[in-house]
């Protein structure tokens, strides 16, 4: 059982892009199916400590349709994303389009459609999933990254700890 | 949360956005070197390494020590601690995701369609 578990990695690539990058101890077709199986995406897609993902549909087909959608626990105010799939190959790539949808948090960062891009390869049972999230726009970007310093995120930290303590180890 | 969308921001991302530059820096990590000192490793000429300081500068990532004669070049690490922290919380967020799907993972890898079929039937 691994005990020292991969952080991910954040980067900037150029102005308009995000890059995370993580790997996980599990075959690459099982992963595939966690990122593309809704049941399965709704069990760790959760955002910020303090969230559940009430809507999780997928149609996971080229032009297919996503909807995500998270609630507060402390107060049920509710955002999400929606997207089109533009790629489709099992079990190493998937290309979506991804639109904010400000819900009840309303327009704060306010984003034009950005471009997924996940990739996923293996080495002998270690899977690395890289996702680049191109926006439309810097601003744009800078807007996403900064929802991470909204005012919920103040005692992210603290939260995070307690969440993560709370997840069943075997 | 003004700070974290300002110029400064920029500046630093450029500055660290060049593999040069980032070289330059982890020097700077290990204690103050002149320009010279600073050029030695590098195959690039010396106003070459110049034109990345002034931006190192200019970011405010690095400043010039006092001895007029050797200038040297010291590490400020207050900015890149406020792009440290201002992508910090967003990684957070990522790492949060991850660890729950690492939890999933083995929990597949255990026993998947046993313990997903009851999971899923409780649920409905």
């Amino acid at each position: 059982m691994p005990t020292t578990r991969d952080k991910a990695q954040v980067t900037l690539p150029s102005d308009r892009e995000v890059k995370v990058t993580r790997s996980f101890r599990a075959a690459r077709p099982l992963v595939y199916r966690a990122y593309t199986e809704s049941a399965l995406v709704q069990r760790w897609l959760l955002g910020p400590p303090g969230w559940s993902m009430p809507v999780c549909e997928m149609d996971v087909r080229v032009g297919g349709r996503y909807r995500w959608r998270w609630r507060s626990d402390t107060d049920a105010s509710e955002f999400g994303f929606a997207g089109t799939f533009r790629e489709v190959q099992p079990p190493s790539r998937l290309v979506h389009t991804q639109t904010y949808d400000p819900g009840t948090v309303g327009d704060a960062n306010p984003m034009s459609e950005a471009l997924v891009t996940v990739t996923l390869t293996e080495d002998v049972g270690l899977t690395t999933v890289t996702t680049l999230i191109a926006f439309g726009s810097k601003q744009a970007r800078d807007a996403a990254v900064a929802t991470g310093m909204t005012d919920g995120m103040e005692q992210s930290h603290q939260l995070l700890d307690r969440v993560l303590s709370e997840q069943p180890r075997a | 949360m003004n700070i974290y969308s300002s110029d400064r921001l920029d500046a630093t991302f450029l500055a660290l956005a060049d593999p040069t530059r980032r070289a330059i820096l982890a020097r700077l990590a290990r204690g103050e070197a002149s320009v010279t000192e600073l050029a030695k490793p590098f195959a690039i000429s010396q106003p070459a390494i110049s034109k990345h300081l002034k931006v190192l500068e200019r970011a405010g990532l690095i400043t010039v020590g006092q001895d007029a004669q050797r200038r040297p070049r010291r590490l400020d690490g207050k900015p890149l601690g406020e792009a440290n922290a201002w992508l910090e919380q967003y990684r957070a967020i990522w790492d949060a995701n991850f660890e729950r799907l690492d939890g999933l993972l083995e929990e597949l890898q255990r026993g998947p369609s046993a313990s997903m079929r009851t999971r899923r039937r409780t649920r409905r």
